[in-house]
């Protein structure tokens, strides 16, 4: 299947990258090849078969949901871009 | 005796069990080592200060007669793994400064083992490579050349750093991770060894995520009992991994028996790709010569989706990816590039920070989930994933292990197969279904293209049989006597 620019711009903006307009023909141009030869998947009959989510054959464990780590929130901040007074900061997201 | 950097991790543990040279000296010839292989790049960040106090604590354990697994080993981290306090930038520049404050499970096992850090390797962006070209820290280069030819080649990918310091002999092992064929395909290209394991056998705590379904950390090393060693120090269940095994790991080492009689052995038939390099299909058949003169039986059994392999995996790959790597937004660490509002400095921040493979891996990730094709791709890939386990649970109801090539080439040039993805894609046809499937597998270095480039065979397992898988891959080795040489460093003599 073809993805054409609007297409291209519109998964752009869902992840968040922002894709100059210029790009935007080059990269539909891309992943429609991809996109066309995984495509072929089409010829496999996949009728009620189950859909393979995890690569481990296990059952998820349980654990009780209790706190197991903590306090250690200036270590957290060290890596932050932008943190004040024990927070990480962003710009401004309401009026 | 022979150069300390030329040693094995066996080797190495008996010379220092004899005390025929410290941890320290050993540790001072790799990171010597280390600094001469500068030029290939596979370094990015060098912690000698940290190597020389870890051997030293080996040395003091080994004159108390306490010595450790792996003690004194002077081991490549890839940059995938968090070592905490070091920089961990997965090979993207959206990781840039990262100094994570937590140590990965798998590193932190290998330090309690005794092992020695000599520092973090370069990879692939995010993992997401065949050919160490997508690094944003630059290219790595293979120490192989092809004789009479000093253009440089690719190590493979994603793991190429890993691979090309070990070949180089600038450090005595390395971690991987191999999420389609990362460990393998570049172990293959730098004539190593190199494991994946079973999924769920190593704990993914601490490593960055890039599809976390199909992501397994595993040893690199230049030899299959190194890789045996290697590996029980890192393998084992991990609270803090819920897809790790809650399983006893067994003794490796004690599995390399060099005795496979009356193993069966499958050839899968759909492996026989169209356009596969007669010296590949040449190399198989010397393999299935080998086993075959060690007493094991091969036999033709069929994976007969093997072709659809390739692209289920290039929609969970990136389905999953496009998800993992929603974390990096400029926030909580790694780079932040300002703008007006939140969701600009979003934007801003990942068309910075993520160079164009990783780009357009989440974009066909974002594409197969969203509303209206989620069905079509996604549930789709995952039921071809089905089948392709299906198929392999069925060759093992026959067999004991399978017999492959591991890539479809020997390394290529710098510079080729990078304007067409797919093209890129092929490199792992041999190792994704692997993955697929939640098997380990094995490449061993086993001959020579016709250009003087090692080539590598690959043994496949059932789950959580990594000791079958290495019993076949020791007798290859052994049959093959791959004791070639790259071209860098130069020879002494």
């Amino acid at each position: 299947m073809a993805l054409d620019k609007a297409t291209v711009a519109r998964i752009a903006a869902l992840a968040r990258i922002k894709l100059p307009p210029s790009e935007q023909e080059p990269l539909a141009r891309e992943l429609s090849a991809i996109l066309g030869w995984i495509e072929q998947l089409g010829e496999v009959d996949t009728a009620g078969i189950e859909p393979m989510s995890s690569g481990a054959a296990l059952r998820l464990p349980m654990r009780e949901d209790e706190i197991t780590d903590g306090d250690c929130r200036d270590k957290i901040l060290v890596n932050a871009p932008a943190a004040e007074r024990g927070f990480f900061t962003v710009p401004k997201v309401v009026e | 005796m022979a150069a300390l950097t030329d040693l094995t991790i066996a080797e190495a543990r008996d010379g220092l069990a004899a005390r025929k040279f410290s941890a320290r000296e050993l540790a001072e010839a790799h990171i010597a080592a280390m600094v001469r292989a500068r030029p290939l790049n596979a370094y990015l960040v060098e912690t000698p200060e940290r190597a020389l106090a870890m051997a030293a604590a080996s040395d003091a354990r080994i004159a108390r007669g306490e010595a450790l697994p792996m003690d004194g080993m002077p081991l490549a981290i890839k940059d995938l793994f968090c070592t905490e306090g070091v920089l961990t930038t997965a090979g993207s520049r959206i990781l840039a400064g990262f100094a994570p404050p937590y140590e990965s499970t798998v590193t932190g096992k290998l330090w309690q083992a005794g092992a020695v850090m000599l520092g973090k390797v370069n990879m692939d962006e995010f993992a997401m490579g065949s050919s160490n070209a997508t690094c944003a820290h630059g290219a790595v280069e293979n120490p192989w050349r092809r004789p009479g030819d000093n253009r440089p080649l690719v190590p493979g990918g994603s793991s190429g750093g890993s691979a090309a310091a070990v070949a180089a002999r600038a450090a005595i092992a390395a971690t991987g991770t191999d999420t389609g064929g990362s460990i393998r395909q570049p172990a293959s290209f730098c004539g190593i060894v190199g494991m994946k394991p079973t999924y769920g056998r190593c704990s993914r705590w601490g490593i960055v995520a890039f599809a976390s379904s199909l992501d397994q950390a595993g040893p690199m090393t230049r030899s299959v009992r190194d890789a045996a060693i290697m590996l029980k120090a890192m393998a084992g269940h991990d609270p803090k991994d819920s897809t790790s095994a809650p399983l006893p790991v067994p003794d490796f080492e004690a599995a390399l028996t060099g005795e496979i009689k009356g193993l069966r052995i499958g050839i899968p038939r759909e492996y026989r790709i169209e356009g596969m390099p007669a010296e590949i299909e040449a190399l198989w058949q010397r393999g299935i010569d080998w086993i075959k003169a060690a007493g094991a039986e091969p036999i033709e059994i069929s994976l007969k989706l093997t072709k659809y392999a390739l692209p289920a995996y290039y929609i969970i790959a990136p389905a999953e990816a496009s998800s993992n790597l929603a974390r990096y937004d400029g926030v909580r660490f790694g780079l932040r590039v300002p703008g007006q509002s939140l969701d600009e400095m979003y934007e801003n921040t990942r068309a910075e920070g993520f160079g164009p493979e990783v780009r357009r891996r989440i974009l066909i990730g974002t594409y197969v989930l969203s509303a209206g094709y989620y069905d079509a791709y996604y549930l789709k890939a995952q039921q071809v994933r089905t089948l392709i386990a299906r198929d392999f649970a069925a060759a093992f109801e026959r067999c004991d292990a399978l017999l492959t090539p591991t890539a479809p080439s020997a390394a290529f040039a710098l510079g080729e197969k990078q304007d067409d993805p797919i093209a890129m894609y092929l490199n792992d046809v041999f190792t994704v279904p692997v993955n697929l499937a939640g098997l380990p597998g094995i490449s061993v270095p086993a001959g020579l293209s016709a250009e003087g480039l090692p080539l590598g065979l690959q043994v496949i397992g059932r789950a959580f049989d990594e000791a079958t898988v290495l019993r076949v891959g020791g007798v290859i080795e052994s049959a093959a006597g791959f004791a070639a040489r790259p071209a860098l460093p130069p020879g002494d003599g």
